[in-house]
């Protein structure tokens, strides 16, 4: 085996990196891939939660590199699907614990040995983020249509491009539909005309990813979720098969309603 | 849609703002150029060229154009007529 190793990041805090790994990594698995999940953020782990594997932490990233456990030991396999598996972050240490090379070291280790490495980047440009990406051979950056978030997108694109890590692809995260119709919030064109990357998904504002974090059953094991939906479709994406983007327009929504109502379209 | 087009047809969304907004911030936080400069380098550049050309200061337009990820600076010049001979 030769896995590819794939961060997503994204500058601003907040905007879904973590739930973008753990529903990736489950889409991942269930299409039959080997797949490890590592938690970039030394000091405050979250991937753990989000994938509800909290109570079963016995080594972390940090104890593999200074070598305190093997690296199979420090691997939480995921019960619900085979072949996926966790690398949680140190919660008592901080960024300065790792070294891009120690990143570098186990990525190459880890190659061998599964499909897919997604690596959860911490939020901001400094250390950390520089960790994740230093075994990276694709980047995703992940956004949300909002101020804050594309310019801070923007910026870590940049960098990754001074970097000679190439031209990321994108995630737009948490779009609303009925806002877009609105005029009220950007849309899928208007990032991408700001941001000049290459979109590899869209994913809806779906209350039920919320849910699924509260249990620990990452999205995309949802079948009726629209945003567990866009995430199997960006897993697809990333296997290399072609998968038309969803239509994001929620039938019978308010808008829709409206609209019909008023005699436009 | 039709109804609402007709009457807040001229409101601007709030999209729309923040599109424009984040055109000028992204352009600005790509090349470090500030607005304060480029009318600094426009006052020099109307000073050089006009030592050689004749042209029409109040219509100079200097701005950084966005292609994709790249930024390029374009100026717009506008050139005097020459006087014509024989008057």
């Amino acid at each position: 085996m030769s896995a590819k190793i794939v961060t997503v990041t994204s500058g601003k805090g907040g905007v879904g990196k973590t739930t973008a790994i753990a529903s990736l990594g489950i889409a991942l698995a269930s299409l039959g891939q080997k797949v490890v999940c590592i938690d970039g953020d030394i000091g405050l782990r979250n991937l753990d939660v989000i994938m509800g594997l909290e109570n079963r932490i016995v080594y972390d990233i940090v104890d593999v590199v200074e070598g305190r456990c093997r690296l199979k030991q420090a691997m939480i396999r995921d019960k619900r699907v085979p072949g996926l598996f966790l690398i949680p972050a140190a919660q008592t240490r901080d960024k300065n614990a790792l070294s891009p090379s120690d990143m570098i070291r186990l990525g190459n280790e880890l190659r061998a040995e599964v499909d897919w490495v997604l690596i959860d980047s911490p939020a901001g440009i400094e250390r950390g983020f520089k960790n994740s990406i230093a075994a990276a051979d694709r980047v995703l950056v992940l956004t949300n249509p909002e101020v804050s978030a594309v310019r801070d997108a923007d910026r870590v694109i940049g960098i990754l491009e001074a970097e000679e890590k190439g031209s990321p692809d994108l995630i737009i995260n948490r779009l609303n539909y009925d806002m877009v119709q609105k005029g009220e919030m950007l849309s899928t064109d208007d990032v991408l005309d700001l941001l000049a990357v290459n979109l590899i998904g869209v994913v809806p504002e779906d209350k039920s990813v919320l849910v699924a974090a509260n249990q620990g059953m990452p999205v995309s094991l949802n079948k009726d979720s629209r945003a567990g939906q866009a995430f199997r479709n960006i897993a697809m994406r990333l296997t290399g098969k072609d998968v038309p983007f969803m239509d994001l327009e929620e039938k019978g929504g308010f808008w829709n309603r409206l609209s019909k109502l008023t005699g436009g379209n | 849609m039709s109804f609402f087009k007709k009457v807040f047809g001229n409101e601007k969304k709030s999209a729309a703002s923040a599109k424009e907004r984040l055109q000028l911030v992204l352009t600005h936080d790509r090349t470090d150029i500030t607005p304060a400069q480029l009318e600094e380098l426009k006052d020099e550049l109307i000073e050089v060229i006009s030592r050689h050309i004749s042209i029409e200061p109040g219509a100079v337009n200097i701005d950084i154009a966005r292609e994709g990820r790249e930024q390029r600076l374009v100026a717009d010049i506008p050139i005097k007529a020459a006087p014509r001979r024989g008057r």
